[in-house]
C-alpha cells in the first residue's frame, strides 16, 4: 500500500505540473520552445508606466518568461508615472505614450533611449443616428474647430463638404473628451497641434488639457459610453477599443490629402513615413505623417530604457529582451491584439541602435 | 500570601505592556496624520509658492501653459455634497424612524440588514451602475420633467447631457444613505422606551410622540449620523469621477457637468507630467482636507451645541 503511494506521488505531481503548465500556456505563445528551454537564466526586471500598451505588454513579459526564466514585473500606472519612476530609478525600465521632454531627459543626464514597441492610432467615434451605416469623413483642422467649440453643428458648411450626400443633422455637436490624463490625448493634442494654429496656441498638447469644450468621460470607456448615450455627439478613442467594441468611426484626411480608415496596416504606414534618420532618438510624433495610406492620428509607445546601466547582468537582459520584443514573434503577437505592429525600416532602426548600447 | 504577590505582580506587569501597545496604537494615528500634512505640503509647496491663497479663488485649469485654480472643483465637491444630503438626509431618517417606531417587528431586521449591504457595494460599482444605469433613466425621464416643471430655476434650465452635477448628487446620495440610515437607526433605538410612552401616555399620536419626545432626545445623535454621511461624500471619488462630466467649470445648472477635487486628483495624478500640475493636485488634496476638516469641525461645533442638555447620541458619537 504505501509502496503503491510513493510510487504514484511523483506521477501525481507530474500529472498536476503538466495541467498547471497547460492552463498558463495561452494560444499564441511558442510552445516548443517554452518546453525545451530550461529557465537558465531566470532573474527579475521591473518596469512601470503606460497603461495603453499594457495589455500587450503583459503577453509580451509573460511569453517571455516562459520562454527565457526571466520575469519581467510591469506596472501598469501610466506615462507620467512611469518618467517619475524611470528618472528616480526604482525600476529597471519604463514606458510612456509620450516621449520625455527635453527637460526631463535633461533630468536623467540624457542616459535614456526611447525604443518604440508597438504602435497605437486615436479613432474618432461619433453617435449621429441620422447617418445611417454611411462612415464620416473628417479633415485636421475641422476636428480641430470642432474641439475648439467653433463648429458646434453637425450640419456645419464645412463638415458638409467633407461628407457629400450624408445625412447630417441639425443638432448640436456633443463633444466628449477623456477627463484622465491619458496617452490617448496626448497622441490627439499633438495632432490637433499639428493642423491647428489657433489649437497649438491656445491648447497645446499634453496627456491632459484645459479643453475647450466637451463633456470628460473617464477612460475609454467612458468616452464610449457618453457617446452612446447621447445623440450628436462625437469622441475619441484608442483604435483597439473601437475595433473591440465595433464601435462606429470616422476617416481622416492624411497629409498627402486622402481621406484614410485606421486599421493596423495604415497605422503602420504612418510609422513606415516618419522620417527616422539613422541617428534618430526616436522621440518622433507619426501624427499628420506623410505617405498616401498614413492614418494621420498615430504614434509610437515606448519603452525607456538606460543607454548604460550600473548592473551590467541587467543591462543584457533588457538588451535581450528588447532585442526579442521587436522580432517577429512578439510583433504577431501584437497584431493579433490589435496593436500596429512596427514597420521593418523601424525595426532595423531599433536593432542597429540595439547593437550599439 | 506569596503566590497572591507574584500573580499581583504579573498582572500589573502584564498590564504595563499592555498599556505600553496601547498607547504606542494611539499615537501611532496622530503621527500618521502629521506625516500625511508634513507629506502633502512638502509635494504642494511649489503649487503654493506660485499661486499662492489665488488657487482656491481661481476657474483655469490648463496643464500646458501650467496654469491652475481649484474654485470649480471646490464648488464642485460642496455642491455634489449637498445635493447628496439633501436627498439623502430626509429618505434615511424617514427609513431610520419607520424601523425603529412603525415597522412591523419582522420588517425590521431584514429592512436593516439589507441598506446595511447597500454599504458593501464598491464605488466604481456604483459608478458603473450609474453610467448604465442610472443616467439613461434620468436623461429621459427625470432631468426633463424637472427642466418642464422647474425649469423657471436657473438650476434646472440649459441641455441635458446625462453625466452632471445632479447625477453625481443622486449616486453620492444613495452611497450614503446606509451610513445615515444605520447610525440614525442606532441613535433612535437608544432613546429609552419611557421617553415614547410618556409621550403617548399624555395622549400623543404615534406622530407627535415622534416629533416631541424621540427626535429632539436623539437629535445630536442624527447629526452626527449626517456628518458621517457628509464626510464619505466629500470624499467619495470614482463614482463620482464617472458620473459628473469632469468639466472645470462651475454652472449655475444642475444638469451641466462640474468637477469635485476627489475626482481630479484620482483622474489626473497617474499621468501629471509637470512638476507643477503634480504640486498643483497635492494642493488640491491639501484643500480637500483643510474643507473636510472645517466640514467636521463646524459639525462638531454644531453638535456640541445642540447636545448640551439632551441624552443620547451625543454618546453615540
Amino acid at each position: 500500500m504505501r509502496e503503491t503511494m510513493l510510487r504514484s506521488f511523483p506521477t501525481t505531481a507530474l500529472l498536476v505540473t503538466l495541467a498547471l503548465s497547460a492552463a498558463c500556456t495561452s494560444k499564441d505563445a511558442p510552445k516548443a520552445t517554452g518546453a525545451t528551454n530550461t529557465p537558465a537564466a531566470s532573474g527579475t526586471l521591473t518596469g512601470a508606466g503606460a497603461t495603453f500598451p499594457n495589455p500587450i505588454y503583459t503577453k509580451w513579459f509573460d511569453a517571455y518568461a516562459r520562454l527565457t526564466g526571466v520575469r519581467i514585473n510591469y506596472q501598469s500606472i501610466g506615462s507620467g508615472g512611469g518618467i517619475r519612476q524611470f528618472t528616480e530609478g526604482t525600476v529597471d525600465f519604463g514606458a510612456s505614450d509620450g516621449p520625455m521632454t527635453d527637460a526631463q531627459v535633461a533630468a536623467v543626464q540624457g542616459n535614456v533611449v526611447h525604443l518604440p514597441t508597438v504602435l497605437g492610432a486615436v479613432v474618432l467615434t461619433y453617435n449621429v443616428p441620422e447617418l445611417g451605416a454611411t462612415a464620416l469623413r473628417f479633415d485636421g483642422p475641422t476636428i480641430a474647430d470642432i474641439f475648439l467649440g467653433r463648429i458646434t453643428r453637425w450640419n456645419d458648411r464645412r463638415i458638409a463638404a467633407l461628407n457629400p450626400g450624408a445625412r447630417l443633422p441639425a443638432g448640436d455637436i456633443i463633444v466628449v473628451h477623456r477627463s484622465d490624463g491619458s496617452g490617448t490625448s496626448y497622441i490627439f493634442s499633438d495632432y490637433l497641434s499639428k493642423v491647428s494654429p489657433e489649437w497649438s496656441s491656445k491648447v497645446g498638447k499634453s496627456t491632459s488639457v484645459n479643453w475647450p469644450v466637451g463633456l470628460g468621460g473617464k477612460g475609454n470607456e467612458g468616452v464610449t459610453q457618453q457617446v452612446k448615450q447621447n445623440a450628436g455627439s462625437l469622441g475619441y478613442v484608442e483604435l483597439i477599443y473601437a475595433v473591440s467594441n465595433k464601435l462606429p468611426y470616422a476617416q481622416v484626411k492624411n497629409a498627402s490629402g486622402a481621406f484614410v480608415e485606421p486599421t493596423l496596416a495604415s497605422v503602420s504606414a504612418a510609422a513606415a513615413g516618419a522620417d527616422l534618420g539613422p541617428d534618430t532618438d526616436f522621440r518622433v510624433s507619426i501624427t499628420n505623417a506623410p505617405g498616401a495610406t498614413a492614418y494621420p492620428i498615430s504614434s509610437f509607445t515606448w519603452l525607456l530604457v538606460h543607454k548604460t546601466m550600473q548592473d551590467p547582468a541587467r543591462a543584457a537582459q533588457i538588451k535581450a529582451f528588447a532585442g526579442w520584443m521587436i522580432g517577429p514573434d512578439a510583433q504577431r503577437m501584437a497584431s493579433d491584439l490589435q496593436y500596429a505592429p512596427l514597420p521593418a525600416p523601424v525595426v532595423g532602426l531599433v536593432k542597429a541602435r540595439l547593437a550599439a548600447m | 500570601m506569596t503566590t497572591t504577590r507574584v500573580s499581583l505582580f504579573r498582572r500589573s506587569h502584564g498590564d504595563r505592556v499592555f498599556r505600553g501597545i496601547l498607547t504606542v496604537a494611539a499615537v501611532i494615528i496622530p503621527v500618521l496624520l502629521a506625516l500625511l500634512i508634513w507629506q502633502l505640503w512638502g509635494e504642494a509647496r511649489p503649487a503654493v509658492s506660485r499661486f499662492g491663497i489665488g488657487f482656491l479663488t481661481t476657474s483655469t485649469w490648463d496643464p500646458v501653459a501650467e496654469q491652475f485654480g481649484a474654485l470649480p472643483l471646490i464648488f464642485g465637491t460642496l455642491v455634489s455634497s449637498v445635493i447628496a444630503l439633501a436627498i439623502a438626509v430626509p429618505l434615511s431618517l424617514g427609513v431610520a424612524i419607520y424601523l425603529t417606531e412603525f415597522a412591523p417587528s419582522a420588517l425590521r431586521q431584514p429592512v436593516a440588514f439589507v441598506i446595511g449591504l447597500l454599504a458593501a457595494i464598491p464605488s466604481v460599482v456604483y459608478g458603473l451602475w450609474g453610467i448604465f444605469v442610472l443616467i439613461p433613466f434620468l436623461k429621459s425621464s427625470v432631468f426633463p420633467f424637472l427642466r418642464d416643471t422647474l425649469g423657471f430655476l436657473p438650476l434646472f434650465q440649459g441641455t441635458i447631457y446625462g453625466p452632471s452635477m445632479l447625477a453625481a448628487g443622486i449616486i453620492l446620495a444613495i452611497m450614503v444613505m446606509p451610513y445615515i440610515m444605520s447610525v440614525a437607526r442606532e441613535v433612535l433605538l437608544a432613546v429609552p422606551g419611557d421617553q415614547r410612552e410618556a409621550a403617548l401616555a399624555l395622549g400623543a399620536t404615534r406622530w407627535e410622540a415622534v416629533t416631541s419626545a424621540v427626535l429632539p432626545y436623539a437629535r445630536s445623535g442624527i447629526i452626527g449620523a449626517v456628518i458621517l454621511g457628509l464626510g464619505r461624500a466629500l470624499g467619495e471619488t470614482m463614482a463620482v469621477t464617472m458620473l459628473i462630466g469632469n468639466r472645470h467649470e462651475i454652472a449655475a445648472s444642475l444638469f451641466a457637468p462640474g468637477y469635485t477635487m476627489a475626482a481630479a486628483i484620482a483622474n489626473e495624478f497617474a499621468e501629471a507630467v509637470g512638476d507643477m500640475h503634480l504640486s498643483s493636485l497635492a494642493y488640491v488634496a491639501l484643500a480637500l482636507f483643510a474643507v473636510t476638516v472645517v466640514v467636521n469641525a463646524g459639525a462638531r461645533l454644531l453638535i456640541w451645541r445642540v447636545a448640551r442638555g439632551s441624552g443620547a447620541g451625543s454618546s453615540a458619537l
